[in-house]
């Protein structure tokens, strides 16, 4: 036989060979010489109990309590800790299914079979009672003591939020949550969410085979105590956001209060609304499917979130382009005949000078102006003068997202020269074509908080703060939302005039819009708005700011198809004027209108 | 009648022994990770251990069967079971049950089959049956192609399950044709591109490098005996790489010690092209233009690596090399094991007292990750008996191929030496992080019965053959 390879074998050998000591060597490795693995193994037997923190407290401006915990009781399960038990007595105790049991077993596995996954949400304190007792059956499982929200009032639901179990997303997106953890989805609660979660603590304890504890690791030496959550200090002042709840009632629409010298949100009413305690607890799920298919839709937030013309409660700012460009002189009069080209007018009698236009709320004046804008000789097209018009609303406030610490605010709507363009061609369009903006109509939207803050900047005679609903977080304030305040670019004497006009709204003499709503020692600024509607009645709108001098509130009322804005928004501002500035109400007459008034009945009729 | 008292006389019971001493211990393993309080029969056929117990005796009776066939039966029927193979393996395609995303598994009233377990028996009858032909020389290319075919044939049908580890083990048949005559430079070119992969992805360039350089400088020494050249040539790399890292500090580039030290290769190799003028030592210069090339080569894997590959492409490469370092994500199997065997020190922790393995930290620890319950409840000391049982049955089986006369048996013997030791390397390697997770089982000792039949039968038929070794030229 003839093998001429036979020497070969030795190599093949020597390979086996030192394969086999590579392979011991590295097992003396990691057994007996590197103690690191033993170490690892001893965190694999501990078991490491969440402890939740409180989550931060919620006050309003003056102290008052808004936001609070209640105590609650979560089952949790260690998937790979699990054996042959007593199911059946386990799904008896918690009321759930067999298959309910199997497909949460399912789930918690799903996501990791050593990581706690919760099992079932918030026990009643009674099962919470029965389980303590029988729980050491149940491998794998155990109790995780947490907080649940609940509220002084049931109102300002928009603005604190709700919290929810976090997400999937959420979860892999940052490492501080777990599954089963709870965080901010909506207003203040999402907005200081890192404030007001607090750090979470750890227990470990030493675990034994069956899964039961046996004692604290190493006497609670890396255990770590949870830190509270941040208590946070609004800007809301409670009484008078439940006050303007109230008056919203049976209505649709909102209404917002700012601090002209600071730019805190007083209040931020939407209506419809619902109780905030409808989104904690077990029905949590239940309330919010019922909420969201509602089809008054009170999730919606129309304080920041709808758009509306702003009709003639956009005069004022009309009036003060038209000054700042220097087209109009406060006292140069125009006349209305009755009404200008096709945009119709009460007939004025007189030609008006820009208060008294103001005061009367004439078109004709507003449609002459406005044209003079546009067609302004100093810029060299009407592209360029309307986009001039544009910059001046945006550093007033419209078009773009105002605050900081609301997520969902939307922007409104101020339309591009490139917008026109599209629709009538490049130079195609003229003052004319778009003389609705003039006074508030056609395309331009905004949100009743630009509203609002657009009276602030008035009141404060040419700026503003960007406005937000925090004033301080654990008696510490925000730096970076109490923000440098910002300038519209308006000279401040051209404010004066405006303010003479929105004086003689309400207090002026014959043809003022809203001298109705007068209060005895108050002087208010404001304008009144009617929005054309085309899918049903008028909007209501009503804007105004007092007193006169040292300004203490700006606030813009929108209430949707209620007709003229002097009838039913007016009236709603002088309530909530007087109700913040003395607090009290002087005219009860005046409040039972408005309570009684309701435009969802009208529409239950329609459906 | 007489047959078979020649076949009793003639077994090789040494080899018989190993198979049953580790097939015992790799059951009584199986019966540790199975086992609480609640289930302590072993025979509890609800359990792994008790079904294991079951594919045991079974596997008795498959040697029994194979020991009784004739050994003519074999060869002649090498390529139709070659054949029958490759089908099961088409038919594995269509008719498979898909598990873990890849359809490897025949379901038979409650029975699992892997056909990819028993392939392996086959192709080793195959190319057995076809390097035994005439005029069959390895060193010739229409041979090596031929034989390369007949090994390939079944990995391509595997790969497309696709079942990846099962295919990898195809790979041990390199040795049979090495020590068949394929080229020793191919052979041991190949083995070095493949493990200098492993190390340029897993370890630091630092550390390889260094590991490189002393092994070269060992193999001069030894090769050439001229010990004052060799330390001359260490001094050079140590001295050139200094000087490289000093400079570097002075100009500021921060190249790091790694690149100095290739420097100090760069320089040695120099020397050396010196020294072999002057002492015509060609083996040496070869040896450390080897050594110079491997570093470069290390370089070039770890540039491609991270410069080149999209970071997806990068982490499945890191996955299926399962060095993540992410101990909850993709590199959970491994660190998990590698915590069990760790923690059982130098004796460990005793029978069934293993806390990692009992609490199921270690996912599929009774088939694939089975050597972390004897890391962790036997500790070094048993680690190391396993290990050296493996190695005696490893060895035993190379003698007993080597004794063959018929080239048949012994390419049939090296086959199964090959595969059972890539099985042992890669298993053991995997679970104490010196080779990617790949999952295939531990011989006689994983879960299982697929795995377990398919090595006794291919042990016993080795087994047959030797017995008649004597009485028979096949």
């Amino acid at each position: 036989m003839n093998d001429r390879y036979l020497n070969r074998r030795h190599l093949i050998s020597a390979m086996a060979v030192v394969a086999a000591l590579v392979l011991l060597g590295r097992l003396f490795h990691i057994q007996v010489v590197d103690d690191s693995y033993s170490r690892f193994a001893e965190r694999n037997v501990v078991r490491y109990v969440t402890r939740y923190p409180a989550r931060g407290m919620i006050y309003d401006r003056n102290g008052e309590l808004m936001v609070y915990n209640q105590p609650a009781y979560d089952l949790m399960v260690i998937p790979a800790q699990t054996t042959e038990m007593d199911t059946a007595g386990l799904c008896d105790m918690l009321g759930i299914t067999r298959e309910s049991f199997i497909s949460r077993m399912e789930a918690a596995s799903s996501y990791s079979r050593l990581v706690p996954s919760l099992f079932v949400r918030q026990l009643s304190s009674e099962t919470y009672a029965m389980l303590q007792e029988t729980l050491f059956r149940f491998p794998g499982f155990f109790v995780q003591s947490r907080s649940l929200r609940d509220y002084s009032l049931p109102v300002a639901a928009h603005l604190v939020g709700y919290i929810g179990e976090v997400d999937r997303r959420t979860i892999e997106a940052d490492e501080y949550y777990r599954p089963g953890d709870y965080y901010g989805i909506s207003g203040i609660e999402r907005s200081y969410e890192e404030a007001l979660r607090g750090t979470k603590g750890v227990s470990v304890y030493m675990v034994d085979v069956h899964g039961r504890r046996s004692g604290s690791f190493r006497d609670g030496a890396i255990d770590s105590d949870p830190v509270p959550g941040k208590d946070i200090v609004t800007t809301i002042d409670l009484e008078l956001q439940a006050y303007g709840e109230l008056l919203m009632q049976n209505k649709r629409g909102s209404i917002v209060a700012i601090e002209p010298a600071t730019g805190e949100i007083l209040a931020m009413v939407t209506a419809p609304s619902y109780d905030p305690s409808l989104l904690v607890g077990r029905a949590r799920s239940e309330n919010f499917r019922s909420l969201q298919s509602d089809t008054l839709n009170p999730l919606f937030n129309r304080a920041i979130m709808a758009a509306y013309p702003p009709g003639s409660a956009f005069k004022p700012f009309v009036g003060l382009i038209a000054m700042h460009e220097g087209v109009i002189t406060p006292d140069m009069r125009f006349e209305c005949a009755p009404g200008y080209r096709f945009v119709g007018c009460h007939s004025h009698h007189l030609p008006q000078d820009l208060p008294g236009a103001i005061m009367s709320s004439c078109n004709a004046y507003f449609c002459q102006i406005f044209r003079r804008i546009i067609e302004n000789s100093s810029f060299g097209s009407v592209s360029e003068a309307y986009s001039g018009w544009n910059q001046r609303l945006h550093s007033m406030g419209f078009g773009s997202r105002l605050t900081a610490d609301l997520m969902n605010e939307l922007p409104g709507f101020i339309p591009e020269p490139a917008y026109y363009d599209r629709f009538y061609g490049e130079g195609g369009w003229r003052a004319l074509t778009i003389i609705s903006l003039g006074i508030g109509q056609g395309e331009i939207m905004t949100t009743p908080l630009q509203l609002a803050n657009g009276m602030a900047s008035i009141a404060n005679r040419g700026y503003y703060y960007r406005p937000h609903l925090v004033r301080a977080i654990d008696g510490e304030q925000p730096g970076e939302l109490i923000a440098a305040r910002v300038e519209t670019g308006i000279d401040s004497l051209d404010y004066t005039h405006v303010i003479e006009g929105l004086s003689r709204v309400v207090h002026g003499g014959e043809g003022a819009t809203a001298r109705h709503i007068a209060l005895p020692e108050i002087e208010i600024c404001g304008k009144t708005g009617t929005v054309q509607n085309p899918h049903g009645e008028n909007h209501s709108v009503f804007v105004a700011f007092a007193p006169r001098e040292n300004p203490q509130i700006a606030i813009a009322v929108v209430i949707e198809n209620a007709g003229f804005g002097s009838t039913y928004a007016a009236p709603a501002a002088s309530l909530m004027i007087e109700r913040y500035l003395t607090g009290t109400v002087t005219n009860r007459w005046r409040e039972e209108h408005i309570l009684n008034f309701s435009t969802l009945a009208a529409d239950e009729e329609e459906y | 009648m007489k047959r078979s008292i020649n076949i009793v006389s003639n077994l090789d019971w040494f080899s018989v022994a190993l198979w049953l001493t580790i097939s015992v211990i790799g059951w009584i393993n199986i019966y540790a990770t199975g086992y609480d309080d609640r289930h302590t029969g072993i025979m509890d056929y609800s359990q792994q251990y008790g079904k294991q117990l079951i594919w045991l005796l079974a596997s008795v009776v498959v040697a029994a069967v194979v020991i009784l066939t004739d050994s003519r039966f074999y060869h002649l029927f090498s390529y139709a079971i070659y054949g029958g193979a490759l089908f099961s393996l088409v038919l594995v395609l269509i008719f498979g049950k898909e598990v873990n995303s890849s359809q490897s598994w025949f379901e038979i009233g409650g029975i699992s089959l892997q056909p990819a377990e028993f392939a392996k028996v086959a192709t080793a009858l195959a190319l057995a049956r076809y390097i035994d032909g005439r005029n069959i020389n390895l060193t010739s290319t229409a041979s090596l192609l031929k034989s390369l075919a007949i090994v390939l044939l079944p990995v391509a049908l595997i790969l497309l399950q696709p079942d990846l580890g099962s295919a990898v083990v195809y790979a041990a048949f390199v040795f049979v044709l090495y020590r068949e005559g394929l080229n020793p430079f191919i052979f041991l070119s190949g083995i070095v591109v493949v493990v200098l992969f492993f190390v340029a992805v897993i370890f630091e360039e630092l550390y390889s490098t260094m590991v490189i350089m002393a092994v070269a400088m060992v193999g001069v020494a030894l090769m050439s005996r001229r010990y004052m050249m060799t330390l001359t040539l260490a001094v050079a790399i140590a001295g050139v790489a200094a000087a490289t890292l000093l400079l570097d500090r002075a100009a500021g580039f921060n190249i790091g010690a790694d690149r100095a030290l290739m420097a100090g290769a760069v320089a040695a190799t120099l020397l050396m092209v010196w020294y072999n003028f002057r002492f015509r030592i060609r083996r040496c210069m070869v040896l450390l233009l080897f050594m110079t090339a491997s570093i470069f080569y290390i370089y070039t894997v770890d540039y491609v690596f991270h410069e080149v590959l999209r970071p997806h492409q990068r982490e499945r490469i890191n996955i299926v090399l399962g060095v993540e370092s992410d101990p909850l994500g993709a590199g959970y199997n491994l660190h998990q094991s590698m915590i069990s065997i760790g923690s059982g020190g130098l004796t460990g922790k005793g029978f069934l007292q293993g806390t990692q393995t009992k609490f199921r930290f270690v996912p599929e620890q009774s088939t694939d990750f089975i050597f972390c319950t004897v890391g962790e409840e036997w500790g070094f000391l048993g680690s190391a008996a396993v290990i050296v049982l493996y190695l005696v049955l490893l060895m035993r089986i190379q003698y007993v191929a080597e004794r063959q006369r018929s080239v048949f048996s012994r390419v049939y013997g090296y086959s199964l030496f090959s595969v059972l030791f890539l099985h042992f390397f890669i298993n053991i390697g995997m679970t104490v992080g010196l080779v990617p997770v790949i999952g295939i089982p531990l011989p006689f000792f994983s879960y299982g019965g697929s795995a377990l039949w398919a090595f006794t039968a291919m042990l016993f038929i080795l087994l047959r053959l030797d017995s008649e070794r004597r009485s028979r030229l096949l």
